[in-house]
């Protein structure tokens, strides 16, 4: 079920097995029938841990989403609530809790991922505290995501940490972190660069300290964690993604690793019966490595995609057609044996040639014929320009990375915002114009300002704060523009970047290098000191950390064999960073395999709206 | 008692007795704690006249005076050790009172109310799986049971119907879990259990005859012994069950004492009933005593307490019959027997080796040598033994050694307790139930304050630091920090310089030792080298220190913390005061004002006005005026809704046109002419648009003109303008169009290589015989372009 854990360098299903362990222990505490009521935000990273069925083998009859009022009926022994430690959650409880009437039941709390205190203290308050048989938490800090990726799912770590100065997440991580080392040894090296990833050292070597003596015995799996701070590279996300998976999530979104699609082209075509009744729902796919054929492709630029899947169809048909070859019982058993895996992997083809044909239809000019036919036939509302929008941001974006014309408005944004375009899209291209010069003159930034307030609304004025607020648009003071000596030390744009075979890194974002990467990169060879110009230049501090390991648990090192590093983005990671440390990975020189780590994984649309107030849905 | 002739008995010496006592042990109440516990002497109250204060002395078992001091409490009825070396003394008016081994006070309780009045007549003190244990029987033949003195719960048994006073004799077993009394009354036996009392009938037999004076339990409560005035001993299962044995001693006049002497070493575990007079009686052998003296029961033996000696009673174990037997021909014997023949460098020893191997008892021989070792007590017997096991091994390949290590790692520490200056005599086979035997052996060290030997004894073993030394230390600063006298600052640099290098030590149960003892100032001291922040916080709010503690808890990184503490200092201080507190911790205010952004929006505001943060009270009047505003819109919608979607369509477009009027200015000519051709577009009202375009010249160019057009496919409209956009839009309007022709025309009219690229790849998916065409000509006008 969980095998695309066990197939990277480290196998994460052992943190896996160890949460859902304490799972079951937990819910095997609540003796008798349970119906468990959640926290709505818990369900989709617990997806991850443990599904239904899990569940259901613990006597958990029933699911709801937390809401207010009454809970809605049951025959069950046992109400578990599921929450985050939520002030107003705890309320939302307290009054479910007062509104049950039967008497026999019992009522459990599990805080996922601490017990808190202050919502206790909360409870107490409404006068439920009493209530409760059970109160626990569910230490679930790091979730496995993939073969090499971990992720806490934080929905507002960036923000929490950048804009709040709310330090919750940071001690999550560092406690997840502590976990990690529990169960794969202790990181004898930690390399940092950021305030926020000073903050997380820090406090994991004064865990360290308290849990002194219980020195634990285990082999160190990773030689060297990264920390590194999303503001130290603000550019990166910003920047449209040009891998296959990175362009499903720009333009779909993935959630906790899956992706909702537009079902059209997934419509089962059977010959007779026409589209009549096309499928309204929208088709929900599992993205990770466990599909043989996504492993393969996804971490492949967009343009190479195509090849790849063309190439994929033929040997897949010349599979089937191995039947024909097929003489002797023997064979055909062999070929029928087969079967079920062709047949997963023909599907497989199938719904990866439709997504890549929806984007397709996104973000490449197409002839207008083309068009014309796409319009007819599938009764799409015909829009010729979403190409060429896709291209012409690209244009801009590229423009600014490249430092074209970044201390001017760019009459583009301002197009764009003259025309109302989505305002993440606009606030996204500005910030990046301002992350690339250092800074915007007061005169462009009070441009873009006064345009997008009078477009927008006066209700954004508090998003924009919040942008200047984390750094993502802010004022170019004095200082000159230090993003040109960035780009040319760190080789941050490479002029000629192979899509279909790629040599570098900077293949993800089709010429970009991300920054974060060319930081984790040269950290493995030949090492910061070599940058220690840059670094300055870039916000936080750096720094060196040992951690001693007990004797005898050094590691003796074979010739040849790689060492491995734990990355941890705080802050987020999108995926075509992920991809470019699996190219770096994968290199056969770079003797150094990468286990990635985040506290969300994101994209520029997904990040920037994290950041954006609507001051009309707050709640009072 | 008939097979009972094979089992040797030995008694050795364990200690010359360093006490002086005036009277002996005579009148005396004595308890003596087991495993070589220590000792506490009392005089018995009623022999003393009502002035005199009696003496409580408490000593090592080797009689070395650990504290004493007069009595000053009621008369004591009983004395006791519990399991971890606390005295417990039973008052006659139910008041337990606990001392430690120096003599501390630590604790009381009471046995209840109604046993103020009726007074204690007879106390016993147990032990059992829960803990120690303490019953009672009143003056009113009432029995009372704690079965834990640490997690105190008082049970009163129910009456003995019959019994007036005292019973003649009484014991606490331990059944099935459960914790009864079993008593005699004259003749007639009772079960006492927490509901009910029932009557016992002895098995096996004819019931004795005569009043049953003693009751005995065995260390492990699996035997039970019962003697009658008539001499007659009964032995059996403490479940009442079985019979083992009834004997008639024929001692008429009732022993003083009776302690249960069971053999562990035989292969089947036979209880042997030692019934202590003067002299001491085993069934089958007499022991002369010279002097009055006190049985202390062991789990492999009786300790013998006299004024001048102390003894250890014991059956000798198996193996060291075996060796040390008049002409014992067993291997072990024979090995020994070789090697001091070695060590004479007499050739015998070859003759002996040869008679062991030769019957293939090397093995067996060492084995013997090194377990007897073990059950021995004076070193120059275990050394002999150890180097005749060490010699046997020399020609043996494998042996594992382990047996050997471990036997001399026992006896090295063994020896050490047993020295006379610490005083406790454990003995091997004593060493094992203790489960984690290092660990009672450590902290029994510790008990008594022998910490250097204690950590020695940590070293030696190499038990892990952090459960052995660091206990130690641990245990060691808190009573350091209860001694008074010495200066904060003297006392933090003396534990901190003992404690600095040892991992997992607790400063803050340090410190709340100190902080229990009225120590604040140290307390806070010894709270700063606490590792752990969230232990810090709780006793640093509990000394109502709550900036300190606020600190703390920041330093921690845990929000939760910091929460806690702030919602505690939130109710503690006045509001000023809090809000200057928060300033100082910028970590602490970031977090409060978040808790008040969800809960409390109005001290937001006068959070961000003392701070004088002007962009933040902006924004917040900003969202709060929003919020205003939706709640203002959701009145007048519920009224209004009707009306609004009447017009929605209408005000959709007019609200638009007002907008764009009203920002006509030079500065947003653009907005206004995109804002007003895409409301025309939208409506469809293309002469409108026509006359727009004509209007002026448009600011923002004429391709979006063609590109609002074709949104809303109007491609007829969108042609009018293609002719108006700039020459270098030109190939895109045409595209946009669809217009692929035109398009190659206004690329090859511009000469634009990338231009030309762009129509190619539009053209080049369609096969038509007019597209095969235009392609030709634009690679034809791309090389041309090429050229140049």
């Amino acid at each position: 079920m969980a095998a695309h854990l066990t197939n990277g360098r480290v196998n994460l299903n052992i943190l896996r097995e160890a949460a859902r362990k304490e799972l079951r222990e937990f819910l095997d505490k609540c003796a008798g029938s349970k119906a468990i009521v959640w926290d709505e935000y818990l369900t989709g990273p617990f997806g991850l841990i443990a599904q239904y069925s899990l569940l259901k083998e613990h006597e958990v009859e029933k699911m709801f989403t937390l809401k207010g009022g009454r809970l809605p009926p049951a025959d069950v022994k046992n109400i578990i609530f599921f929450v985050r430690p939520r002030l107003e959650l705890m309320d939302i409880i307290a009054e479910n809790v007062f509104s049950d009437k039967s008497n026999s039941r019992d009522y459990h709390i599990l805080f996922v991922p601490r017990r808190s205190m202050l919502c206790e203290q909360r409870l107490k308050e409404q006068g439920v505290l009493g209530s409760f048989t059970n109160i626990d938490e569910y230490i679930l800090d790091l979730i496995p995501y993939d073969g090499d990726l971990l992720s806490m799912e934080s929905e507002g770590a960036f923000r929490e940490c950048y804009l709040e100065n709310d330090q919750t997440t940071l001690y999550h991580t560092a406690k997840g972190l502590m976990t990690l080392q529990a169960l794969y040894g202790t990181i004898p090296q930690i390399y940092g660069k950021g305030d926020c990833a000073r903050h997380v050292a820090n406090m994991m070597l004064r865990m360290k300290r308290e849990f002194a003596g219980s020195q634990n015995q285990i082999l160190p799996v990773f030689d060297t964690l990264l920390l590194l701070d999303r503001n130290v590279d603000l550019l990166t996300p910003l920047a449209t993604q040009l891998t296959y998976e990175g362009l499903i999530d720009e333009i779909y979104g993935i959630t906790n690793g899956y992706v909702k699609l537009p079902p059209e082209k997934f419509a089962q075509k059977k010959q007779g019966e026409g589209s009549k009744d096309l499928p309204t729902e929208p088709k929900k796919l599992q993205l990770n490595s466990a599909e043989e054929l996504y492993a393969e492709i996804r971490d492949k630029n967009f343009n190479a995609v195509g090849a790849a899947l063309s190439k994929k169809a033929k040997i897949i048909s010349a599979a089937f057609e191995e039947r024909h070859n097929a003489k002797t019982v023997g064979e055909i058993k062999q070929f029928v044996s087969q079967l079920p895996h062709m047949q997963a992997a023909r599907s497989s083809l199938a719904n990866h040639t439709s997504i890549a044909e929806l984007i397709k239809d996104l973000t490449s000019k197409r002839s207008v014929q083309e068009h014309r036919n796409a319009f007819e036939a599938d009764g799409f509302v015909f829009c010729p320009v979403a190409s060429e929008a896709f291209f012409d941001n690209l244009t801009v974006e590229q423009e600014f990375m490249t430092g074209v014309d970044t201390d001017k408005v760019n009459t583009y944004i301002e197009d764009c915002i003259s025309q109302k375009d989505p305002l993440i899209k606009v606030l996204r291209l500005m910030c990046m114009q301002s992350v690339c010069n250092n800074g915007l003159k007061q005169k462009v930034l009070d441009f873009y300002k006064r345009e997008i307030l009078q477009t927008y609304g006066y209700e954004h004025m508090l998003t924009l704060n919040n942008l200047e607020k984390t750094g993502l648009l802010k004022l170019q003071t004095n200082s000159r523009n230090n993003y040109p000596t960035i780009r040319k030390t760190l080789k941050l744009w490479m002029e000629d970047a192979n899509e279909q075979t790629p040599n570098d890194i900077s293949y993800v974002y089709s010429g970009y290098a991300p920054l974060s990467v060319r930081l984790t990169q040269v950290l493995a060879r030949p090492g910061w000191r070599s940058i220690e110009e840059v670094l300055k230049m870039l916000p936080g501090p750096h720094f060196e950390e040992r951690q001693q390991l007990p004797a005898g648990l050094h590691k003796k090192r074979q010739q040849g064999e790689n060492r491995t590093t734990l990355v941890f983005f705080l802050g987020g990671v999108t995926y075509a960073e992920i991809t470019a440390l699996r190219f770096l990975s994968q290199m056969e020189d770079s003797g150094m395999e990468y286990i990635i780590a985040t506290t969300k994984l994101i994209n520029g649309s997904s990040w920037i709206k994290s950041l954006m107030d609507h001051p009309e849905t707050q709640i009072p | 008692m008939y097979i009972m002739s094979v089992v040797y008995n030995r008694k050795v010496e364990l200690y010359e007795m360093s006490w002086v006592l005036r009277d002996g042990l005579r009148d005396s109440l004595v308890a003596a704690a087991p495993y070589g516990g220590p000792i506490a002497v009392m005089k018995e109250s009623q022999c003393l006249s009502p002035s005199v204060r009696p003496q409580l002395d408490i000593y090592t078992a080797s009689g070395v005076t650990m504290a004493t001091f007069p009595w000053k409490s009621g008369p004591v009825v009983q004395l006791g050790w519990s399991v971890s070396e606390e005295l417990l003394c039973v008052q006659q008016d139910g008041t337990v009172l606990i001392y430690d081994l120096t003599g501390a006070f630590l604790r009381h309780f009471s046995m209840g109310q109604e046993v103020v009045q009726s007074h204690v007549s007879e106390a016993k003190i147990f032990h059992s799986p829960y803990g120690t244990g303490v019953a009672i029987v009143t003056g009113s033949s009432r029995f009372t049971l704690a079965t834990n003195i640490d997690d105190l719960k008082l049970r009163r048994l129910p009456e003995v119907p019959g019994l007036q006073g005292a019973p003649s004799c009484w014991a606490v077993l331990n059944q099935d879990r459960q914790t009864k009394v079993l008593l005699a009354n004259g003749p007639e036996l009772y079960l006492l259990d927490n509901t009910c009392c029932t009557s016992v009938v002895l098995p096996g037999g004819s019931p004795l005859d005569g009043v049953f004076v003693h009751i005995a339990v065995s260390f492990s409560y699996k035997y039970l012994a019962l003697f009658t005035d008539t001499g007659h001993l009964w032995t059996g299962l403490a479940n009442l069950q079985d019979k083992l044995s009834e004997v008639d001693t024929k001692i008429r006049s009732p022993p003083k004492q009776m302690v249960w002497y069971v053999v562990t070493c035989r292969p089947v575990c036979l209880p042997t009933c030692l019934s202590v007079h003067l002299p001491v009686c085993l069934p089958t052998c007499l022991y002369p005593l010279d002097e009055a003296c006190v049985c202390v029961g062991e789990l492999d033996g009786v300790r013998l307490l006299s004024p001048s000696r102390h003894e250890l009673l014991q059956e000798v174990p198996l193996v060291c019959e075996d060796i040390f037997k008049i002409a014992s021909m067993g291997p072990g014997a024979l090995l020994l027997e070789a090697h001091k023949e070695y060590q004479k460098s007499s050739q015998k020893a070859d003759e002996y080796l040869r008679e062991i191997k030769e019957q293939g008892m090397l093995g067996d021989a060492v084995r013997q040598c090194v377990e007897a070792a073990g059950h021995e007590q004076h070193t120059h017997t275990q050394k002999a033994l150890l180097r005749a096991a060490s010699f046997g091994k020399c020609f043996l390949t494998n042996l594992s050694p382990e047996a050997f290590v471990s036997v001399c790692r026992d006896l090295r520490v063994l020896n050490a307790v047993r020295d006379p200056s610490i005083g406790i005599p454990l003995t091997h086979t004593q060493l094992y139930p203790l489960a984690i035997e290092v660990c009672v052996c450590v902290c029994r060290l510790v008990y008594r304050r022998l910490y250097p030997l204690a950590i020695e004894v940590c070293r030696y073993l190499k038990t892990p630091e952090y459960q052995g030394v660091s206990r130690i230390l641990r245990h060691w600063a808190c009573s350091k920090v209860q001694q008074k006298g010495e200066s904060d600052e003297v006392m933090v640099r003396c534990i901190s310089g003992r404690l600095a290098d040892s991992p997992g030590i607790s400063y803050s149960h340090i410190a709340s030792k100190a902080y229990d003892s009225g120590r604040t100032e140290l307390a806070i001291k010894l709270l700063d080298y606490e590792a752990r922040s969230g232990e810090q916080v709780p006793l640093l709010l509990k000394m109502r220190r709550s900036q300190l503690a606020l600190s703390k808890a920041i330093e921690s990184g845990d929000t939760d913390l910091v929460y806690t503490v702030v919602s505690y200092v939130k109710n503690e201080m006045n509001r000023g005061d809090f809000f200057m507190t928060l300033r100082n911790q910028p970590v602490a205010l970031s977090l409060y004002r978040q808790f008040c952004k969800l809960q409390e929006q109005e001290t937001l505001k006068d959070l961000y006005n003392q701070d004088d943060d002007h962009q933040e009270l902006a924004n917040y009047y900003v969202s709060a005026s929003y919020r205003e505003k939706v709640q203002a819109n959701c009145y007048v919608s519920a009224s209004y809704r009707e009306k609004v979607q009447a017009n929605y369509y209408v005000s959709a477009s007019y609200r638009e046109k007002v907008q764009a009027n009203y920002y006509v200015s030079a500065s947003y000519r653009e907005r206004y002419w995109w804002l007003k051709l895409k409301s025309l577009a939208e409506k469809e009202e293309w002469e409108e648009l026509e006359k727009f375009s004509k209007s002026k010249k448009s600011p923002v160019g004429y391709l979006p003109f063609v590109e609002v057009c074709m949104k809303k496919s109007n491609k007829y409209e969108a042609k009018k303008y293609v002719t108006k956009v700039t020459p270098e839009q030109r190939v895109r309007a045409h595209l946009t169009i669809e217009d692929v022709e035109g398009a190659a025309d206004a690329a090859i009219e511009r000469r634009s290589e990338a231009e030309i690229g762009t129509v190619i790849s539009h053209c080049s998916s369609s096969s038509s015989s007019s597209q095969r065409l235009l392609l030709d000509k634009l690679q034809r006008a791309l090389t041309t372009a090429n050229r140049k």
